[in-house]
């Protein structure tokens, strides 16, 4: 129930996308999200689209995959819809009913943010689902690492985000044998109001943390047996290589992004 | 000289407000390629002994020698602990990767050992564990007896003079257990990897080099299985489980049928046919 | 009948769609004691999952007392009072600052008055043999490893279920922990007539304290019938990849062997009787 959480999952295939250099990628995506900021026209947006559509055929991703990604943030996209046409003024009034209308300016503002939430995600989405959780903790620790002069622990901090990566699986299946169980004790996580909903959330999450603790000591004594000792001096397994065609990309990019921007 | 030499070592916790240390007065040595085993309940400090064999703790008294290295010297700490691995008891708490390749290379990684020597050590850790062609798998998608071999071959990947595993099968189904079993076993045999294998089962000592019965923080018992396995009253008193063909031999003898000293079912049962 | 499950079926909806159990038929009586064993994965904790609502099949009908608990008028909280689940490592489910505390969650969330919670507090930690002024206001995480357990054991027995499930209770304890486990077990399914139903990998303790069992195989009921019977069929048993209860092992071996023995004792001593009657006698 809890596993279906496609947004971070990431999906092994053979594709250009997924070979591109994961330092490349998270930095293409920061740049495209800058410039999804900057701009202001649905056709706009309807290009942003179509460049998605290139990279998911080119990822061999299927489509339904990764519009699955966006199904968590419905609720909150729907929201801001309905915030927007209700409330947001201006423009043509197109319908109202005694003291409600509905206007212009709000149907194409909720819609220009909710354009622009889906496209972010997506965006995100695609980085997630073409690169493997250690490709983008290396990634972020290389990017981070000029900091390290800075007292930045950018070795330790990469290392706890492969860690918590890892676990969040494990994590997920505890919390749900716990919920289980103590709800094999009358224990309700459903009904009542927000305040005793979150009470009932006592059971679960106090058991989660402790086992998390737990397994955090266990963990720490099985690094250093296997002489984790920080980052200095560390090999890699997978180093991260720049090719040809991570420039390429790069530079197809900042192209696209200054055109749309000032289009 | 002996791979592992423990003289006289006490241990006592920080925080500790039992009656007795945790350890008392332990001799003890390992020699290079046996398969030894120690065996004890719950409380008998065997967990304890097995981390000052790595350095995790340091001896209140006494001394502990890895190789020729005294454990109490701190700038041998890292040396030690490439020498003597550790598997723990749980599996999934010592998996640090999102893919079993990456987590057998953490230990080599570690190291500084090159990136194209890695590769090597990872996929002949796995192979000599049994999981080859599971590189790319997640732990949480693993049973727990492919948990432990994953977490064995980071081990081997470190290529070790002798793993400690601390209890390896006490969270593991029937199947698990005989996994990690026979996997142990081959590394002792064919590899010649030193083994310590701290369990309370008493079947898993069957083929021990030497077993070391513990109770209550000190050494009871010393010796090869068959002398030890004699003992039935006395582990039955410290809380062991007897593996069920032995007290059956055990009850045999009180009615005085001669029955040679037999470790399981296969020897009770050529013994009586 | 207890408990009784028609044409069930289910299959997770996750990413692999397992189906983890077929077209089970099981009736459950007042008064059983039942082993349920099989290889990981052969769909026994999803069973048992089924009998208290945990889970809801994907097909079929589960009636718990008559009352169909699958369609979405039933009251869970009701099943779960006749029906207490004790999952493995239950020590994991610990969360309350005191052992009183924490017993008492499940009488609570039942909506006992605060007497009756007392009552029946006391009356479990004497139980599982937990002395009642020494413990209650310890903190659960300051015991023991088997106190633990007892303490998590405790909280499911105060909610007085009519059917105690029980997922490897004795999975990591000692043997003296286990002999505990065992007599608890036998006082509640002799003395205060619980259905029991237990599901373990130790053929021993099946044996021992079982009057049915249930072998499970890749989501479907293969055997289902008295621990004799179960045990006496040793080659299907080992091609489902389960082992006997080593007494067994030794009496059938011992029997193939030409020494003429009594293949249907599961104790120790008096199997151990059988062979030296067996080896006096030629």
């Amino acid at each position: 129930m809890l596993k279906d959480i496609t947004i971070g999952q990431y999906i092994a295939r053979d594709s250009i996308i997924h070979a591109l250099d994961a330092r490349i990628k998270i930095i293409i995506t920061t740049i495209l999200i800058i410039a999804l900021f900057t701009i202001d026209t649905f056709s706009g947006f309807g290009f942003f689209s179509a460049f998605i559509l290139v990279v998911v055929l080119l990822s061999k991703i299927s489509i339904k995959k990764v519009l699955k990604g966006l199904k968590p943030i419905l609720i909150l996209v729907l929201f801001t819809l309905f915030i927007h046409i209700f409330l947001t003024k201006g423009g043509q009034v197109l319908w109202s009913w005694k003291f409600i209308s509905i206007e212009s300016e709000g149907v194409y503002t909720g819609f220009f943010m909710v354009s622009r939430i889906f496209i972010l995600i997506l965006f995100t989405s695609l980085l997630t689902l073409t690169t493997s959780p250690l490709q983008l903790t290396d990634g972020i620790e290389y990017i981070l690492s000029p900091l390290k002069r800075f007292g930045v622990p950018a070795s330790e901090l990469s290392m706890m985000m492969t860690i918590a990566l890892r676990f969040i699986p494990t994590l997920l299946e505890e919390a749900d044998k716990i919920m289980k169980a103590q709800q094999a004790r009358g224990a309700d996580f459903e009904s009542g109001n927000l305040i005793q909903r979150a009470k009932s959330l006592i059971p679960l999450l106090v058991p989660l943390f402790i086992s998390a603790f737990r397994r955090a000591d266990d963990l720490a004594l099985a690094m250093e047996s296997r002489c984790y000792r920080g980052g200095e001096g560390r090999t890699r397994l997978h180093e991260l290589e720049f090719r040809y065609y991570d420039f390429i990309a790069l530079i197809i990019i900042v192209i696209l992004a200054v055109a749309v921007s000032f289009y | 000289m002996s791979l592992i030499e423990i003289n006289g070592v006490d241990f006592l916790y920080q925080n500790d407000n039992s009656d007795r240390p945790a350890l008392q007065n332990i001799n003890l040595q390992i020699e290079a390629g046996d398969f030894a085993v120690i065996i004890g309940s719950n409380g008998s400090g065997k967990s304890t002994l097995a981390k000052l064999l790595n350095v995790l703790l340091t001896p209140s008294k006494g001394e502990i020698f890895v190789s020729g290295l005294n454990t109490n010297n701190r700038d041998n700490t890292w040396k030690i602990r490439q020498k003597v691995g550790m598997v723990f008891q749980n599996p999934d708490n010592q998996l640090v990767a999102s893919m079993v390749e990456d987590d057998v290379a953490f230990g080599p990684e570690n190291l500084g050992i090159p990136t194209e020597e890695i590769r090597q050590r990872v996929d002949k850790s796995l192979e000599m564990v049994g999981m080859a062609g599971f590189q790319k798998f997640a732990p949480h998608k693993l049973s727990g007896g492919q948990k432990q071999r994953v977490a064995i071959a980071g081990v081997i990947a470190m290529e070790p003079d002798c793993i400690v595993l601390d209890e390896p099968t006490a969270m593991l189904d029937p199947q698990g257990r005989k996994e990690v079993m026979e996997t142990v076993q081959y590394l002792n045999k064919e590899k010649g990897i030193t083994v310590v294998h701290i369990t309370h089962f008493m079947e898993e000592a069957i083929n021990a080099d030497k077993v070391i019965v513990m109770n209550q923080g000190q050494i009871l018992h010393k010796g090869s299985p068959k002398s030890i396995f004699r003992l039935v009253e006395q582990l039955k008193d410290v809380n062991l489980d007897i593996p069920v063909a032995v007290e059956v031999a055990e009850y045999l003898r009180r009615e005085k049928i001669e029955i040679p000293d037999i470790l399981s079912i296969d020897e009770l049962v050529d013994a009586l046919c | 009948m207890l408990i009784e499950l028609d044409n069930v079926s289910h299959v997770y909806q996750d990413e692999n769609n397992v189906k983890a159990l077929t077209d089970i038929n099981l009736e459950i009586s007042r008064g059983e004691f039942i082993g349920i064993v099989g290889h990981t994965g052969s769909g026994k904790s999803t069973l048992v999952q089924l009998f208290n609502g945990l889970i809801i099949p994907s097909s079929g009908t589960v009636k718990v007392n008559g009352k169909n608990i699958t369609n979405e008028k039933s009251n869970l909280k009701e099943t779960r009072r006749h029906v207490g689940l004790v999952f493995q490592y239950p020590e994991h489910q610990l969360f309350e600052e005191t052992v009183y505390q924490d017993i008492a969650f499940g009488p609570k969330n039942l909506g006992l008055d605060k007497d009756e919670i007392q009552n029946r507090v006391k009356e479990v930690m004497e139980l599982v043999g937990l002395d009642y002024q020494e413990f209650k206001d310890r903190s659960p995480f300051n015991l023991s490893g088997g106190q633990q357990r007892k303490v998590a054991i405790a909280g499911v027995l105060a909610l007085k279920p009519d059917v105690l499930v029980l997922d490897e209770p004795s999975a990591g304890l000692d043997p003296q922990g286990r002999k505990q486990l065992a007599e608890l077990l036998k006082y509640l399914y002799q003395e205060l007539e619980m259905t029991v139903i237990l599901i373990s990998h130790r053929m021993e303790e099946i044996a021992e304290l079982a009057s049915r069992v249930i072998v499970m195989h890749q989501g479907e009921i293969v055997i289902d019938d008295t621990p004799v019977e179960v045990f006496s069929r040793e080659q299907e048993l080992h091609k489902l990849s389960l082992d006997l209860p080593q007494i067994t092992e030794i009496l059938h071996r011992l029997d193939e062997k030409g020494l003429k023995v009594n293949t249907d004792l599961f104790s120790i001593s008096e199997a151990s009787a059988e062979i030296i009657k067996a080896l006096r006698s030629k």
